[in-house]
């Protein structure tokens, strides 16, 4: 039952590029990728496309169709209607290598750049006891796939590559609260850094990275709005500050 | 718009190549809440029609009324002195309405849902902004963002007078008790307004957000689970709220004009 | 053609999570290190796996230990195991799990708040380390953050994040280098833009994982294209027991875009029963003699044994998995099939909704967005795919060193032995670690007692770039694409599931015919991110795992495990003596039999007498402490 469709996708390098709109048989139950992979295989072999599980889990095959970043073996061709021309772009928010690939190496930076996660020093392996409900915040941002969607699709970045220097990216975001929510975490200044060095005071909550996340984690809602509160806490609410001081220390049980 | 069309980007032209209509959000959230600010601003100055004695109703834009030239009875918390004293008639809706107007203005979802439509920043997901510079919530005015907790605490305090607002208006129409469809009104409306703050991200945070270890605090666990419920649906509570608010002020004024009748069920 | 040039003490060729361990057990001994990822960094096929980490840490039930997971490891792999390995394999699983809690995984919780283990496939006691169902992305992640964890230590203490571990991301490996009959370094091209790479090293780890992309239907990515075996053998080293390859009994069979993707055992774990098109839990039909006293054999009993699992035995869906698939593979011959030649997989009816979908998250996700299939209230249509290769590089059991080639080192999917003729779910998370840490040791101790740099020759360095230039060179040669399909159909249908002795001959026929095929492949387009100049020098070692697996599977007249010979249906005792031994002499690939060590008497004491009268030979029996009581 296959039907043909038009596909039309963006050629190129750094240097330059333009649309190829090409026709292509989808057979039922097919995802983009694989409409991808039917022109690879046939028309034009040389087509750049990063992927690799095939099944949404590994986050490789990050691109843009019809101009919303999307997983393409995650996007089921019956939604789109019977004779729609697709458009397939790469990610636009970083450097193209070739037709749909990117250079995603941005992600990679900052990853580096926060700080790891810090046991107590006198815990032994094997020792740790974590309750379930202690640990399902952090599980929930452990989900994520590193398709860097979240990533592409912001604005901070997306719409201005200066702010790339001084901003981590809901990503990111997602990994510092992971680490201020685990149980066992001693590095008590996470929060601050996390506004003075990784920019989470540049986020301003419009929400695209969640709508874009293919493991549906609540970004903004779980991870960057606590963290915006948690910043709160330690930075602009005299009353809590005070508290800490009294109390010498930035956390609450 | 140096964004998309940096440097060693993919050349696109266009903005963006979204083929839905995204716009269409944007647009009515303008439209929606610009009419409710034309609205807003209407009655807050109008200074009139917002007690109806009969069943004692009076409107959330109203109350607690602080001005001595508010109509007798509606004074709940008696008078700021007279109004010759602040040099000019005001009207004392402008005087309370600084407070929910903050909480909603520093509300977590009104923020994305102005910064989308009156900002484009950005319009929508994948399309293309049109300023040359952003700072995000890091500099002045928007830093004051951060001060979201100080409106929520506030807006308690306006849900709790709203509320024995909704409570004085079980009377009957011989000033007994009894209930009106403006008792309902004035229901619904508080609930409403509760539903919005305690499904605030805030008062997500303050429950139990902020806490490392639920374990160590059950119910403030469990409270943070109820709250995380409601929490998902913030940004419904937050227009329907809106619409209530604005609801049971026009309702107020139909009645106190004469348009219509406030029907009586006892 | 530009080259980079690096020089390393060590370089690990795969980032998946025996790459991983490796790397970071040789970087804490302070040597330098290169890891080489054929795709992103953190993408490696170890994200796929999902149902856990076997180790018999005991959180669940205080009866397990080392020797009991031993014992369902040797079983499972029909006793062809090489037994140090599963030794060390046992002892060490625990450390690494916690370990990987040390570095920042978070498991799932026992009310007592240790970690979590479920039950699996072949696990005598609860015995899987799991988070939901996506076990194998918390692992990679957190060894993915704990070499991120010390290059900030680097970075401090030298000035420099990249000074000892550096990750080269989407770059291919196509030459182990040797000199003076020693690894000496790789050679391989970044994917992005062709351009090559050289690498001196003093020790070469491969953990490049498995070989399922030979096959039509199968679970594993692109990147499983046997490229680390190809690797050793070409570099003089020898693979063993290449015939067997695990068939995964639950793939999806529907959409055919998916056909092969892996449905976790956890779901048959949690409840989920196979029927076929009558309905009829067809597993009780297929349960072998050797396990007939440790299975249930009334659905009654089954049903039971998920609450009660200290009084009943357990259900037969949960058999070894080679059972498990050829059951399957019967049943849809037979034509009780489901309409897509699987039969229904289904928890619908046994658990709530609710229950579902926070046990198998990425499950219902998978069936709701790949197939429109809500596993909360249909069933799923599963069928046989490759998913793993229990034959491998042979190996040092305590040290991974590769036989044949000194400085070569591999771990993981890639080395063989540890699994036998079949590896039980949850013994590859955890054979990452333990044997990828152990590589890592292998590797620092080698790099002590030699510790001279090799210097690599000019004439070994050209003879890499030639055959890596080889596809540019080519003219009028075929499509890679359609060879590819050729490839994975000959050994879909004639090396596949349940074998012959006429088709594995058939398939060394048209094997020999794709010799010629494969070497005058041509390429079009340039040399930035080509997929097809990349498939072009897969094809090769595709090919050479294909002729090593068929070869193989020819010579070992019996059935056992992952090797089903249709006319030597049962198990024979004296083939268990036999390992096939494969290497390649010139461009000959060769298959030696050589004899399979015997258990020593502390391993052969934790069996049964009557237990290893299955599987071992009177003789053997005789000769063992075990047997002879």
């Amino acid at each position: 039952m296959a039907r043909p469709i038009n596909l039309r996708i963006w050629r190129g390098n750094k240097n330059g590029g333009d649309f190829h709109t090409v026709t292509v048989d989808a057979n039922e139950g097919e995802v983009v990728l694989d409409v991808i992979h039917r022109v690879q295989a046939t028309q034009l072999p040389d087509l750049a496309v990063r992927w690799n599980c095939k099944a949404g889990k590994c986050g490789s095959c990050s691109m843009e169709i019809n101009g919303k970043p999307r997983l393409a073996c995650m996007t089921r061709m019956n939604t789109f209607a019977e004779g729609e021309t697709i458009t397939v772009t790469p990610l636009r928010a970083f450097p193209v290598i070739r037709d749909l690939v990117t250079d995603v190496s941005f992600n990679y930076k900052k990853a580096m750049e926060i700080p790891s996660y810090a046991p107590p020093a006198n815990l032994k392996p094997g020792e740790a006891r974590m309750e379930q409900i202690d640990v399902e915040r952090s599980q929930e941002f452990r989900k994520c796939i590193e398709c860097f969607l979240c990533q592409d699709t912001c604005h901070v970045i997306r719409d201005h590559e200066e702010n790339k220097k001084s901003f981590a990216g809901p990503r990111f975001f997602i990994r510092i609260a992971e680490l201020d929510m685990h149980p066992l975490d001693t590095l008590r200044n996470r929060k601050r850094t996390a506004q003075e060095s990784h920019g989470l005071g540049m986020c301003n909550i419009t929400k695209c990275c969640t709508e874009v996340c293919p493991e549906h984690i609540r970004i903004t809602d779980n991870a960057i709005i606590p963290m915006k509160e948690r910043v709160v806490d330690v930075k602009y609410d005299p009353v809590r500050w005070l508290g800490s001081k009294i109390r010498k220390r930035e956390d609450i049980s | 718009m140096a964004g998309v069309h940096a440097e060693h980007r993919a050349h696109i032209q266009e903005r963006t190549l979204r083929t839905d209509r995204w716009w269409l959000q944007p647009a009515a959230t303008v439209f929606v809440l610009v009419s409710f600010i034309i609205y807003a601003t209407f009655r807050a100055f109008e200074n009139k029609h917002y007690f109806v004695e009969k069943g004692e109703l009076i409107s959330p834009f109203y109350s607690p009324c602080l001005s001595d030239a508010c109509v007798e009875g509606t004074q709940l918390f008696g008078t700021l002195g007279p109004s010759s004293l602040w040099g000019f008639a005001i009207s004392p809706a402008l005087l309370i309405l600084i407070f929910p107007l903050g909480f909603r203005l520093t509300c977590y979802y009104y923020r994305k849902a102005y910064y989308r439509s009156f900002w484009q920043s950005p319009p929508a997901c994948a399309v293309a902004e049109p300023h040359k510079k952003y700072t995000g919530e890091t500099k002045q005015p928007l830093i004051l963002q951060n001060g979201h907790r100080w409106f929520f605490y506030a807006g308690l305090v306006f849900n709790a007078i709203l509320t024995y607002d909704a409570f004085l208006a079980f009377h009957g129409p011989d000033g007994g008790f009894g209930m009106s469809v403006g008792t309902l009104v004035l229901l619904a409306n508080a609930t409403l307004l509760w539903l919005y703050s305690l499904s605030c991200h805030t008062c997500r945070h303050t429950v139990g957000g902020r806490l490392r270890h639920f374990s160590k605090h059950p119910l403030r666990y469990k409270l943070w689970t109820r709250i995380s419920i409601l929490n998902h649906h913030h940004a419904n509570f937050a227009w329907v709220s809106l619409f209530g608010v604005a609801f049971a002020d026009l309702y107020i004024r139909l009645v106190s004009t004469g348009a219509i009748t406030n029907y009586f069920f006892f | 053609m530009s080259m980079e040039r690096y020089s390393y003490d060590v370089v690990v060729v795969g980032a998946g999570g025996a790459g991983l361990r490796a790397a970071v057990e040789a970087r804490e001994a302070g040597f330098k290190v290169a890891i080489i990822c054929k795709s992103l960094f953190g993408k490696a096929h170890t994200v796929m796996a999902e149902g856990g980490i076997a180790a018999a840490m005991g959180n669940v039930n205080s009866s397990d230990n080392w020797q009991v997971h031993f014992r369902d490891t040797m079983r499972g792999g029909k006793f062809l195991n090489n037994w140090r390995m599963a030794e060390l394999h046992a002892k060490e699983s625990p450390e690494r799990v916690w370990e990987l809690e040390m570095w920042g995984a978070l498991f799932d919780r026992t009310q007592e708040g240790k970690i979590s283990q479920r039950n699996f496939g072949g696990h005598e006691y609860p015995r899987l380390a799991h988070v939901g169902d996506r076990t194998g992305l918390e692992l990679i992640r957190t060894m993915q953050q704990r070499i991120v964890a010390l290059q900030q230590q680097d970075g401090k203490n030298h000035g420099d994040m990249e000074s000892h571990i550096r990750v080269f991301a989407e770059v291919t490996i196509t030459d182990v280098l040797v000199e003076n009959g020693k690894a000496a370094g790789v050679y391989g091209y970044r994917r992005e833009s062709g351009s090559e790479l050289l690498f001196e090293a003093g020790a070469v780890i491969l953990a490049t994982g498995g070989i399922g992309k030979s096959f039509k239907v199968t679970s594993n990515s692109w990147e499983g294209t046997g490229d680390g075996h190809a690797l050793a053998l070409r570099a003089g080293s020898k693979l063993i027991d290449m015939e067997f390859v695990q068939f995964h009994p639950t793939g999806m069979v529907w959409p055919p875009s998916v056909r092969g993707i892996l449905v976790t055992e956890s779901v048959r774990g949690d409840g989920g029963v196979l029927t076929n098109s009558e309905g009829r839990r067809f597993m009780f039909d297929y349960i072998p003699e050797v396990f007939k006293d440790k299975y249930a054999d009334t659905e009654e009993e089954a049903d039971r044994w998920y609450k009660d699992q200290a009084n009943n035995r357990r259900p037969p869906e949960l058999l070894p998995r080679d059972e498990v698939a050829r059951a399957i593979n019967s049943e849809v011959k037979a034509g009780r099939g489901s309409p897509h030649g699987g039969v229904f997989l289904d928890v619908s009816k046994r658990l709530p909704a609710e229950e579902i979908k926070r046990r198998l998250p990425s499950m219902w996700h998978q069936f709701k967005e790949l197939a429109d299939v809500d596993i909360t209230e249909q069933p799923m249509e599963v069928g046989p795919t490759c998913h793993y290769v229990m034959g491998g590089v042979q190996v040092d059991p305590d040290t991974a060193a590769a036989v044949g080639l000194q400085g070569l080192f591999a771990a993981g999917e890639v080395a063989g032995g540890m699994h036998g003729s079949n590896r039980l779910g949850g013994n590859s998370l955890s054979d990452l670690l333990v044997f990828g840490r152990r590589a890592g040791m292998g590797a620092v101790a080698y790099l002590q007692s030699n510790p001279s740099k090799p210097s690599l020759s000019d004439a070994t360095v050209k003879k890499a770039q030639e055959r890596l230039n080889a596809p540019f060179t080519h003219t009028g040669g075929e499509n890679p694409y359609t060879i590819h399909q050729e490839l994975q159909q000959t050994t879909n249908d004639l090396v596949g599931i349940i074998r012959t002795k006429k088709e594995l001959e058939e398939s060394l026929e048209k094997l020999a015919k794709f010799r010629q095929r494969i070497k005058n492949v041509s390429v079009t387009g340039g040399r930035e991110f080509n997929p097809g100049f990349h498939l072009a020098l897969d094809l090769e070692n595709m090919f050479l795992v294909s002729e090593a697996m068929a070869r193989s599977a020819l010579i070992r007249e019996e059935s056992r495990g992952g090797h089903t010979r249709e006319d030597f249906p049962k198990m024979d005792s004296k083939w268990r003596q036999v390992n096939n031994v494969t290497s390649v002499d010139g461009e000959a690939v060769k298959c030696e039999q050589v004899k399979a060590k015997l258990l020593p008497d502390e391993l052969s004491t934790l069996f049964e007498n009557n237990e290893l009268s299955k599987y071992f030979t009177e003789e053997e029996l005789a000769g063992m402490k075990g047997g002879s009581k």
